[in-house]
């Protein structure tokens, strides 16, 4: 389990003023647990994840991981990152055997765990290739197999499938659900994409930016495995959508200007035009 | 005024290497060119290895030595040769000394390099599987990563010590190919000065060629870098 308390985090700045990334962050996730981290981009989401996965410091409060103040990486929390982060010197097996082969783990054993767990993200046939010869979708599952053989408590994913393409992401949807049902692991999962968030997790934290906050829980009571016509599903979205436009205005207007505002209309803008003509 | 005898034939060229080679002299100064490029490489290799490791991972030492280094290595090797025979006479040991001179820095800001643009987020991530900070997440992580540099860095390194090598063959003492092409001058025998500067040039093709661009090529493929090809 993980356990956050009043956690924040500046960064130096030119100009002086430290930038506040993240501010007064307390959250718990629960052993088991599958929980979503969702907001717009810079809004410290990935800073969040650094420091439980103890690859950054909080400057305040403290990260609990497992019990333990977390002060440094370790194998009880792998992460896996957006751009996979495989050695492409060593095969797809060497990959996958390679937090094995630190614990001393004799070269049989190994081969045999890493097969295992390469055959569970069906990659038995590609497991002498170079990561370079697979596409973005099998990097990526590699890199979930490299993470579970590893059989961590908890399980770090920084927008694992933010790079991939629609269909690709469907099915490691899918896979990874399946994974988890079957292994129960605790993940933290960070993504910018409501639709994932939602399908995914138990529980959806919304966080705002500048200073990143969490700003709104969300609890997804549905069914597992989760269909995509789920009426449960579509209804949190839509909720998380209305949150987030406020957020999504503040990012806009940093970015282009104050005069910029998010237009909302409560009509569809071919209804209005027409005046409903063609209802 | 006669040329003749100043440009010699490929009849004449190919005879001197014939007889060189039967004679055994041309062969075994090619041995002994071999045999200190080989030695002073090794060096370099070794020597500049270790700088570049040290200035990439100490930022103290980069920011003092390593500029030095960067002026050390627009000094042509061949301007040490003289401390190198005040030192070591003019012997062998002074030839492999400004040879290895010649190599040394290339290697250094090539390996300095490799290991500095080695990206974050594998040593990142080499932590968290536990290799610590220590020896494993060097030759585990750290060295296979800057591999591709490192090759590049060798490469460059022995281009360099073969001008070297020879420069200061030209010069000093001792069995090689420098010092026959200094000895055909001396006789005016133009056919042998020729022969030395073909087997120079057919010596360092093979090198670049079979050896070091071959593993290059492997690298690059296995790596995933060579888009071209691949």
């Amino acid at each position: 389990m993980i356990r956050l308390e009043g956690v924040g985090k500046t960064f130096a700045q030119r100009g002086g003023a430290g930038y506040t990334a993240l501010d007064d962050i307390a959250f718990e996730i629960g052993k088991g647990e599958f929980v979503s981290i969702l907001g717009p981009s810079g809004c410290g989401k990935s800073t969040l994840l650094n420091l439980v996965a103890g690859l950054e410091r909080a400057d305040q409060g403290s990260v609990e991981a497992n019990g333990k103040e977390v002060t440094s990486p370790g194998p009880d929390r792998i992460v896996v990152f957006q751009d996979h982060a495989l050695y492409p010197w060593l095969t797809v097996l060497e990959n996958v055997a390679f937090g094995l082969k630190q614990k001393g783990i004799k070269k049989k054993e190994r081969r045999e765990r890493a097969m295992e767990q390469i055959r569970a993200v069906h990659l038995g046939k590609f497991a002498d290739r170079y990561p370079h010869e697979l596409s973005g979708g099998m990097k990526q599952r590699v890199a979930i197999a490299r993470a579970l053989v590893m059989d961590p408590e908890i399980l770090l994913m920084d927008e694992p499938f933010a790079a991939l393409d629609e269909q690709t992401r469907l099915l490691l949807h899918k896979e990874l659900e399946q994974i988890w049902l079957n292994t129960r692991k605790t993940v933290l999962f960070i993504t910018h994409n409501i639709r994932e968030a939602v399908t995914l997790s138990d529980r959806v934290l919304v966080m705002s930016t500048r200073p990143g906050r969490i700003k709104k829980e969300f609890r997804v009571q549905a069914a597992r495995p989760r269909a995509p016509g789920d009426s449960v599903l579509h209804h949190i979205e839509s909720q998380i959508m209305d949150t987030l436009a406020a957020e999504l205005e503040k990012v806009a207007k940093e970015e282009y200007g104050d005069d910029y505002t998010l237009e909302k209309s409560p009509l569809s803008p071919s209804a209005a035009h027409n005046l409903g003509d063609g209802i | 005024m006669h040329w003749g005898w100043r440009f010699p034939s490929a009849l004449q060229t190919m005879r001197t290497f014939y007889d060189g080679m039967a004679d055994g002299q041309l062969l075994e100064a090619t041995l002994g060119s071999l045999r200190r490029i080989l030695i002073a490489f090794a060096l370099s290799c070794a020597i500049g290895m270790t700088l570049g490791v040290l200035f990439a991972r100490s930022r103290l030492l980069d920011e003092t030595f390593g500029f030095v280094v960067v002026a050390l290595q627009t000094v042509p090797s061949i301007a040490w040769l003289p401390f190198a025979i005040i030192w070591f006479g003019l012997n062998d040991f002074a030839v492999v000394f400004i040879t290895t001179i010649g190599a040394t820095w290339t290697m250094t800001i090539a390996s300095r390099s490799g290991i500095k643009n080695i990206p974050p987020i594998y040593l990142k991530s080499a932590q968290m599987f536990g290799t610590g900070r220590g020896l494993r997440l060097f030759y585990q992580v750290m060295i296979p990563a800057a591999i591709p540099q490192l090759i590049t860095g060798m490469r460059m390194a022995w281009a360099f010590a073969w001008r070297a090598l020879v420069s200061g063959e030209l010069i000093a003492r001792g069995i090689g190919l420098g010092q026959m092409l200094e000895e055909g001058r001396s006789l005016g025998d133009t056919s042998l000065m020729l022969c030395i500067v073909l087997v120079i040039a057919i010596l360092g093709t093979i090198s670049d060629h079979l050896v070091f661009k071959r593993i290059e090529d492997r690298i690059l493929l296995q790596y995933g870098l060579n888009t071209a090809k691949a």
